[in-house]
């Protein structure tokens, strides 16, 4: 047991599984299937946002454009599916990734080239790409009458019980866990946050795995901005706005260090659902969203204080009885 | 009874039999380890005792106890000839006691006299910061350290040596009667060593006590007067240094007769590996050449700030350098990042292996492979299996102890973290290594296994540039030693019959 509560992901699990049990004793249906599949579903965009913030911070940087990026993009591909009702929707979504991965690789070429530092880089692209969203649109709404069907319906459209929203969100997390376990660039991150200055003597060009990592934080971005406009069928300006500080939350509560170098996929999803759990709950207890956000901000900063203590070094192994019981087995 | 003040100035007013400071019987224990077992020493004025013994013999636990941070279990202090309680670090300063750390913590983005002074800055009637008397007292010490630094300006702009002198004075600046000096030359060239030395001198003049602990010899032959040897938490030996062949030093650190300390085996040496022609650097280094051959280990002496690191990282491809040719058995090969060293056979193990070699997080067998995943990667992806495989090879050769090799390096000893260090480079299945102060820090014992390991790896073939500021250990393993001054090549020596005068000369252009 002791070991189970040293598992962090597991603890979190469980944290969530008693979090629905305790509220589907105040609202009958909480923890029916469909319910579940519903909040999931709600969840999905934060995850997938999440998980590009997750690599970045592994790199030991952060992206705050990431909201701007997605609202940028949902309005690009809904004013350019307004336009030319004829595109077909495969290339929407090509461009909405292509249009985010360049908004990201303008992240990444200012922090590797110009050695500025992420925070203040994405904090100023974050203006930036709100701004360029007000230009772009001249503060208009594209509306749900403007879009074509199939543009609105794709994400919606359910296959084998769960919309493709869903089903998204689900490769999303396989792509991401795959990059960070099974290539050199994800290692490369894992390093190139953990210690920096080791990480470059063993090779690794540590300017380029941060580059990668907003590009790629930058892409998922872009698709997220497709799939916001296209599930709540309007773009606006404002859309998501503070939403990049969700996915940092869900990094925050997953386990993920903000000193870079340390977290799991699992934790980041975890994380995201955790708060997705919370945002569906609180208005079906009947708790005002005032005190939600309240409530969310505990949340993270009771998170952050568990991962200050879990981070405490539990001191190294010097005694040889201990090292020499399992000795280089591995 | 003689007041602070009174032993500050009077030199010669205290007899020197006197010690000042006495500790008799002290014992610390810790949960399962006696640190400390009934410890005697004395601290006379006017007086450097050296404090010598291995790592973990117990120094650190002593100077923590006279610093008031640790309570002994058994023993008492006794200042002139008073017994005397430390319930914290304030209460030793107050008697009289202050420390010099190996590492002192300074503020790069504060004044020299903001330094001095942090912590116990003199007040003004209105209990505001006196600045007035910060920047005259802060004179006054630098002056007395034979230093005209100007205490209004930031620390920043000084040099390691300098900022050294500013943590002499911030030690200093409490009225103190008992200074102990902590490794105080481990980041110091012999020049900087010198100028300590001369403070040192003055203050015996000033009649202070001094507990001086070093790993070098030489050093503490040149300023120490009396000895105290530690061996596993007990004094095992004190008297006076001068008098004492360093033989029998050793013998009583390490409790049994150590014949040969730096024990290079001698190798066959064979063709030229590596040929560097013309390196320069824009503001670094200039016009270096030389060639290192198979099987042979090439000594990098200098002083502190003379640009073997610089050199050596730019051979590694961390900086590039402005003009110079490199070519790696009989080919030229250009480096542009450390990945092209690697992927050419060209490794450097940096100074720092604890901040600059290791992600602590990540499990043991991901630092090993680290520079090797083109070479456990099946088609550009990541293997697990070969990773471990390749680690475990490595921890195997190199008597890693650790639970798994799956856990983070973190978990590890000191001992053990330099173990992956080490078999993370040689991983790599590096033609040249680069060494840079490989035992920098470490105790006698550790030093041997070291050198011995180094030995063994020229043996095998592999050729070596080893950067050292250790005479001895230049001398005793290099096969030629190049010796760099200000960024140039002051002359590549043969080993046989080279005098350690003949590398200081060169080092410090008193030729």
């Amino acid at each position: 047991m002791q070991n189970l509560l040293k598992n962090r992901e597991l603890l979190l699990g469980l944290i969530i599984v008693g979090m629905i049990l305790g509220f589907s004793t105040r609202a009958d249906n909480f923890a029916s299937p469909g319910n579940l599949a519903n909040i999931f579903n709600d969840t999905s965009i934060l995850i997938i946002l999440a998980l590009g913030q997750m690599v970045v911070i592994l790199t030991k940087s952060i992206d705050l454009s990431v909201a701007a990026n997605l609202a940028f993009t949902g309005m690009a591909v809904a004013m350019l599916d307004a336009a030319y009702p004829g595109l077909p929707l495969a290339l929407l979504i090509v461009v909405a990734i292509g249009i985010g991965a360049m908004l990201g690789a303008i992240n990444g070429f200012l922090v590797w080239a110009l050695q500025i530092p992420p925070i203040v880089v994405t904090l100023g692209t974050l203006t930036i790409y709100r701004g360029m969203t007000f230009v772009l649109s001249g503060g208009a709404w594209v509306n749900a009458h403007q879009m074509q069907p199939d543009f609105l319906g794709f994400p919606r459209t359910v296959v084998l019980g769960l919309p493709i929203l869903s089903w998204v969100a689900i490769a999303i997390v396989i792509l991401v866990s795959f990059i960070l376990t099974r290539t050199s660039f994800g290692r490369s991150t894992y390093a190139a946050g953990g210690n920096p200055v080791a990480a470059i003597y063993a090779g690794i060009d540590v300017g380029r795995a941060r580059f990668l990592a907003f590009v790629l934080s930058g892409a998922l971005a872009g698709l997220s901005g497709y799939l916001w406009v296209s599930r709540y069928a309007v773009a606006y300006v404002d859309i998501a706005g503070g939403f990049e500080l969700d996915s940092v939350a869900a990094n925050v509560i997953g386990g993920i260090s903000i000193a870079g170098g340390i977290g799991t996929v699992i934790g980041t999803v975890l994380g995201a659902l955790f708060l997705g759990v919370i945002k569906n709950a609180l208005p079906v207890i009947g708790i005002s969203p005032f005190a939600q956000m309240a409530i969310s901000g505990i949340v993270i900063v009771l998170a952050v204080v568990f991962n200050a203590r879990a981070e405490r070094k539990k001191g190294r192994i010097i005694l040889r009885d201990r090292a020499a019981k399992t000795e280089v087995t591995a | 009874m003689m007041t602070v003040q009174a032993s500050k100035i009077g030199t010669n007013a205290e007899p020197a039999d006197t010690p000042i400071l006495e500790m008799c019987g002290i014992s610390q224990i810790f949960p399962g380890v006696k640190a400390l077992d009934g410890v005697n020493i004395a601290l006379y004025p006017g007086k450097v005792t050296a404090l010598i013994g291995e790592n973990g013999a117990g120094k650190s636990t002593l100077v923590k106890i006279l610093t008031g941070i640790y309570r002994p279990n058994e023993g008492e202090i006794l200042i002139d000839g008073k017994p005397t309680a430390f319930a914290n670090a304030q209460d030793a300063i107050d008697a009289g006691v202050t420390a010099i750390h190996q590492e002192t913590v300074l503020f790069d983005e504060l004044t020299v006299g903001e330094n001095i002074f942090l912590g116990h800055a003199p007040k003004t009637r209105l209990g505001l910061i006196d600045w007035r008397q910060i920047n005259e007292r802060s004179r006054t010490l630098m002056q007395a350290l034979e230093s005209d630094i100007d205490p209004t300006t930031k620390l920043k702009d000084f040099s390691i040596a300098q900022r050294h002198l500013v943590a002499i004075a911030r030690a200093l600046s409490v009225e103190a009667r008992i200074v102990i000096m902590d490794e105080p030359t481990a980041a110091l060239s012999r020049k900087e060593i010198d100028d300590l030395f001369r403070i040192v001198e003055g203050l015996k003049r000033q009649g202070k006590a001094i507990l001086f602990i070093s790993h070098k010899f030489d050093e503490l032959y040149e300023i120490a007067d009396n000895y105290a040897v530690f061996r596993d938490g007990r004094m095992v030996g004190t008297g006076v240094l001068k008098t004492t062949p360093q033989d029998e030093i050793v013998r009583l650190m390490v409790g049994r007769d150590v014949h040969d300390v730096f024990p290079k085996t001698p190798a066959v040496i064979g063709a030229s590996v590596l040929s560097v022609q013309g390196y320069s650097h824009e503001t670094e280094f200039r016009n270096i050449s030389f060639e290192l051959r198979k099987g042979e280990i090439l000594g990098v002496y200098g002083l502190i700030g003379a640009g073997r690191s610089e050199l050596c990282q730019s051979l590694f491809g961390i900086t590039r350098p402005a003009s110079g040719t490199l070519s790696l058995e009989g080919s030229p090969i250009i480096i542009n990042s450390p990945a092209d060293a690697i992927a050419a056979g060209i490794v450097y193990v940096p100074e720092e292996r604890g901040r600059h070699g290791l992600a602590l997080e990540m499990p043991i067998y991901q630092n090993i492979s680290l520079p090797s995943l083109v070479r456990t990667s099946v088609s550009g992806f990541l293997k697990a299996a070969n990773e471990l495989k390749l680690a475990r090879r490595y921890a195997e050769r190199l008597d890693l102890r650790a639970a798994a090799l799956s856990v983070p390096v973190g978990t590890l000893s000191g001992g053990n973290q330099q173990k992956v260090v080490i078999g993370k480079w040689l991983a790599t299945a590096p033609k040249v290594i680069i060494l840079d102060e490989p035992t920098k820090g470490i105790d006698i014992g550790s030093k041997a296994a070291v050198h011995g390991f180094i030995s063994e790896l020229a043996g095998e073939g592999l050729s070596i540039i080893m950067i050292s500021s250790e005479l001895p250990e230049i001398l005793g393993m290099s096969d030629r030693v190049m010796v760099m001054r200000e960024g140039q090549s002051a002359g590549i020596y043969e080993r046989e019959g080279l005098s350690a005068e003949t590398l200081v000369r060169a080092a410090t252009g008193n030729a």
